[in-house]
């Protein structure tokens, strides 16, 4: 199998592949430059039929521009009665058992590696990690490792991790295109699927299913980074309490204090718990992306604690709490600005965001 | 003073004529009228997308805002200007192909074009009472079942009353084209025009029930609290999406294979031969309406369906591109030895194959589940089904109306500005959606308000944003061009392409009962082989006669509007008691006019012989 289209490949397609490439857009966000099993399976067969069929395309551009050269009203011939064929069996027959022909050798490795995608052996030895779709964000737990995150998943790179996607309210869609295809997150039923990552690095994650007036801020990352990183890493988050954080300045205090005042922890979690009505924040500081897509800094968060709305259209946290004054919220953003609650974070993959 | 009188007049003359008329060539007419603004409308909102996605962050619009133009863009198209402008050709055309005086039940005929129109009216109503439907063309539970506001309500009521005017119009063309084909019009003499008609009704008449009820379970979740859709009361809202695509592809097909059928017409007339592989073309165009229902969860492969459920359905998908591709064989074929004259509707048939092959190779590429998973919702399949609906049904409805614009409107559409538009048109179209392609794949999902800075997308983005601007260009210079020509154009000859099949044989303008005499049908081809073989006449079928022709009526449009009275009942009362009064009044005017319309007996009436005479000479 691998033989024949390590053949193809090699026969029709380094020259087009290369040119694709060449403007293949965002590292880490494409999908024409794979760095994932599940991604490079679905490069293998977007080649296949891309070059298949171009060469399909070619020949019914030369049939049409040879016919309109040749056969286009001449001078002196204007009244000129063609012979009305009726058809041809043998010409009618080659185009059409050519044509399924060209479908059956699409179609073959189409099933293959559908059924080995689909193959979920190694789920129970693997590192799982549930999903939660929510409008517009992501709810990361580590099945037995009593970790929570949102936004940024971290996985250790070459290794087969297991995702279980649920949504709390409408349908989403589980997508890093670099890394697999997508997958959708609905309300019904569990769906597994699993990423292996071959590099490490920063991903960028897209909500894929039409959810509401934010679907196109709902991103996310996917940091992958070497196992020892990562077993630090799941050392660091479980060894973390915020009770005794320590914070280095009066403001954060303060911050912490307001944070408990205004009963932010109904919703936001900070350290492992089940609370999940929004997210988790025990590595906030580390976050590569506030919100998902805004810029991490101190003024954006100030910005979202007061009015949450002029970022995301329709998120769930508007008129969900008090009215916080900007210099409430500036306290308390010093103190979220402060929870880093380990060593690895996003530079350790590769070098941080792209 | 009195000239004014006059004209104001006949002016309503005009408009209770057309008001109150069963017959096919004014219905056709009526549809092209109304699909003709709703394709306005629908092209107006996907230039708004397109200067919203010009730059990233752009903030033309708001997220909200945007939601409702996508939604709109989408149902508008494909419902109210794709769907009604076909039909409308149909109409027009199909009856004078296959021989007949009218289609077989007119007065259905014009309820179900009068449903449309008041469909088409109710769903954009939505924009002025303040929410337009913001949940996708697709409607997927549970995001429709819980937007806010009654925009989506107004996409169910919209839908479902324009949806039973569809239904009507297929049925109706299935017993025309089964009972009512010109003596020795037998179906493997039928123009493929009339034949992917008669497919394409079939098609509506097992696709549109899916949607019916679709709409129905939507319409009791969102007004009456039933719980299809809700998975916390134990419903499940993925079977939104299988009825929605049950009926959803079939409903490509709906669209795509009377284009197929315009092509042939016009590459046969064009070229000067003969369809190539007729019987091949027919059979053909049965097995992909036939394929096309197998195919429905292709649109869902993302959805967890399991690698057995994705298979089936990703080869069977694959099958249809072998009779798609015999088509295509045969229409170059076609054109292989022929004497080809290069005109505007030539021109639009004549890209039509590479856009539409484009189309094709995009829709192997998508069938392929596994490689879907990285195409599914992005850029890459708004490319693609643009390619088949624009490169294929638009390019064919714009052929169309060059073609046949004689037959319908007396008029020959000015070659010059045939020519400009289709230029612009056709330049726009691949600068707005080729590049969609690459977008797609470089990580650009569909229905984003917004892209980000930064990610390698300003550029594409642009690009098409340009493209789009040639295409409004293009449509502009076509609607000035229909203008144009109704002023200063005189009135178009009979048969001016030299054409072969029997809408060329009646008298220009055609008549309102169409034939005096029904002709006799010899062969594939009847204008031609009489022009080959015989005198270029057709031989009439039976002596002049009395001729049986319906009574016009006001009911179609009274119960059409009883109808849009009561939805706007239905879309308030879970808001508002007195909205009863507009639901059982609306329900009342429509019922009591289908009373009327049942116990009272109307036969119609009759042309004398001596009336045809007269007018002969």
């Amino acid at each position: 199998m691998k033989g024949w289209m390590g053949k193809i490949k090699v026969l029709f397609l380094m020259g087009l592949v290369s040119l694709v490439l060449s403007a293949c857009g965002k590292e880490n966000l494409t999908a024409l430059d794979p760095k994932g099993y599940g991604a490079e399976k679905s490069f293998d067969l977007i080649i296949l039929p891309t070059v298949i069929m171009s060469f399909v395309l070619l020949i019914v551009m030369v049939l049409l521009t040879v016919a309109l050269i040749k056969f286009r009203k001449k001078k002196g011939r204007e009244d000129f009665i063609p012979k009305q064929v009726e058809g041809n069996h043998t010409l009618e027959t080659v185009w059409t058992v050519i044509p399924i022909l060209l479908l059956i050798i699409i179609a073959v490795p189409t099933v293959m590696y559908e059924f080995n995608l689909a193959d979920e052996a190694d789920a129970a030895d693997s590192l799982n990690v549930e999903v939660t779709g929510n409008q517009y964000w992501w709810h990361f737990n580590y099945e037995g490792l009593d970790i929570q995150t949102s936004q940024d998943v971290y996985i250790p790179v070459g290794e087969k991790v297991y995702f279980n996607m649920l949504s709390s309210d409408v349908i989403h869609s589980f997508w890093v295109p670099t890394l697999a295809g997508k997958l959708d997150v609905n309300p019904e039923n569990v769906n597994t699927f699993y990423i292996e990552a071959y590099e490490e690095g920063v991903y960028w994650g897209k909500c894929a299913e039409f959810c509401g007036p934010s679907h196109s801020l709902m991103d996310f990352k996917v940091v992958v980074v070497s196992q020892e990183e990562f077993d630090q890493w799941v050392a660091d988050m479980q060894n973390f309490d915020p009770e005794t954080v320590e914070l280095d300045s009066e403001v954060a205090v303060e911050g912490r204090e307001l944070f408990d005042q205004y009963n932010c922890m109904a919703c936001h979690a900070i350290g492992s718990s089940p609370v999940a009505v929004g997210p988790n924040l025990t590595n906030f500081a580390d976050r590569t992306k506030l919100a998902g897509v805004e810029e991490m800094t101190k003024d954006k968060l100030v910005e979202w604690i007061v009015n949450p709305e002029l970022i995301k259209p329709g998120n769930k946290m508007t008129g969900a709490y008090p009215k916080i004054n900007e210099e409430d919220a500036a306290k308390i953003a010093e103190y979220l600005m402060q929870l880093s609650p380990s060593e690895i974070t996003i530079e350790n993959a590769d070098g941080g965001l792209k | 003073m009195s000239s004014a009188t006059a004209q104001r007049n006949s002016f309503a003359a005009v408009l209770w004529d057309y008001l109150t008329t069963v017959d096919h060539k004014k219905i056709g007419k009526l549809y092209l009228y109304g699909g003709g603004f709703f394709f306005l409308l629908g092209g107006l909102e996907a230039v708004i997308i397109r200067i919203q996605l010009i730059k990233p962050e752009n903030d033309f619009i708001s997220a909200g805002l945007y939601n409702e133009m996508i939604t709109m863009h989408g149902t508008t198209m494909i419902f109210f200007a794709a769907m009604p402008i076909l039909l409308g050709l149909m109409n027009a055309v199909m009856p004078l192909q296959i021989g007949a005086r009218d289609v077989a039940f007119p007065f259905v005929n014009a309820l179900g074009f009068w449903l449309f129109l008041f469909g088409g009216i109710m769903l954009n109503v939505s924009w002025l009472t303040g929410a337009a439907p913001d949940a996708g063309w697709t409607a997927y539970a549970p995001l429709s079942t819980t937007s806010p506001g009654h925009g989506v309500d107004y996409y169910v009521l919209g839908l479902q009353i324009s949806g039973a005017g569809t239904l009507m119009g297929g049925i109706n063309f299935l017993v025309t084209i089964v009972n009512m084909r010109a003596p020795g019009m037998t179906y493997m003499r039928m123009p493929l025009f009339s034949w992917t008609t008669f497919v394409i009704s079939v098609l509506i008449l097992f696709a549109f029930p899916a949607l019916t009820v679709g709409l129905f379970l939507l319409m009791f979740d969102r007004m009456f609290d039933s719980a299809f859709f809700d998975v916390a009361l134990g419903g499940n809202s993925i079977i939104w999406q299988h009825l929605f695509w049950i009926f959803g592809h079939p409903e490509v097909y709906i669209l795509i294979l009377p284009a197929f059928g315009i092509f042939s017409e016009i590459f046969a007339t064009f070229s000067k031969k003969r369809l190539f592989g007729y019987t091949a073309m027919v059979f053909a165009t049965i097995l992909i309406a036939f394929l096309g229902f197998m195919v429905w969860a292709h649109h869902m492969f993302t959805v967890g369906m399991g690698p057995v459920a994705n298979s089936i359905f990703a080869v069977a998908t694959m099958a249809i591109a072998v009779p798609t591709g015999i088509k295509i064989f045969n229409w170059l074929l076609t054109l292989w030895g022929g004497n080809i004259t290069i005109n505007s509707a030539m021109l639009w048939s004549l890209a039509f194959i590479p856009s539409f092959t484009i189309g094709g190779m995009t829709g192997i590429m998508v069938a392929t589940s596994v490689a879907d998973y990285q195409y599914h919702d992005t850029y890459f399949v708004i490319a693609h089904f643009h390619y088949v609906i624009v490169g294929g049904v638009v390019f064919g409805i714009l052929a169309a109306c060059h073609y046949w614009w004689p037959l319908m409107f007396n008029r020959i559409l000015n070659e010059k500005l045939g020519k400009w538009a289709f230029w612009l048109f056709f330049i726009g179209f691949h600068l707005t959606f080729f590049i969609q392609h690459f977008l797609g794949l470089m990580g650009m999902p569909r229905r984003y308000w917004v892209f980000l800075e930064d990610q390698g997308l300003d550029l594409g983005n642009f690009i098409s944003t340009i493209g789009a601007f040639f295409m409004t260009a293009g449509v502009i210079v076509f609607l000035y061009n229909a203008f144009y020509s109704w002023f200063k154009q005189g009135p178009a000859p009979q048969d001016p392409w030299d054409g072969r099949t029997l809408e060329w044989a009646v008298e220009s303008p055609t008549p309102y009962y169409n034939f005096k005499q029904l002709p006799l049908v010899r062969g594939l081809d009847a204008l031609w082989l009489e022009k080959m073989e015989g005198n270029g006449k057709l031989a009439p079928a039976e002596p002049v006669g009395d001729i049986h022709m319906p009574n016009g009526s006001i009911l179609p449009f009274l119960i059409s509007l009883g109808f849009f009275i009561a939805g706007f009942g239905f879309i308030y009362q879970t808001t508002s008691d007195l909205a009863y009064i507009l639901l059982y009044g609306g329900m009342g005017m429509a019922l009591v006019c289908m009373l009327i319309r049942s116990l009272k007996d109307d036969h119609g009436y009759h042309i004398t012989k001596e009336e045809l005479e007269k007018e002969a000479r």
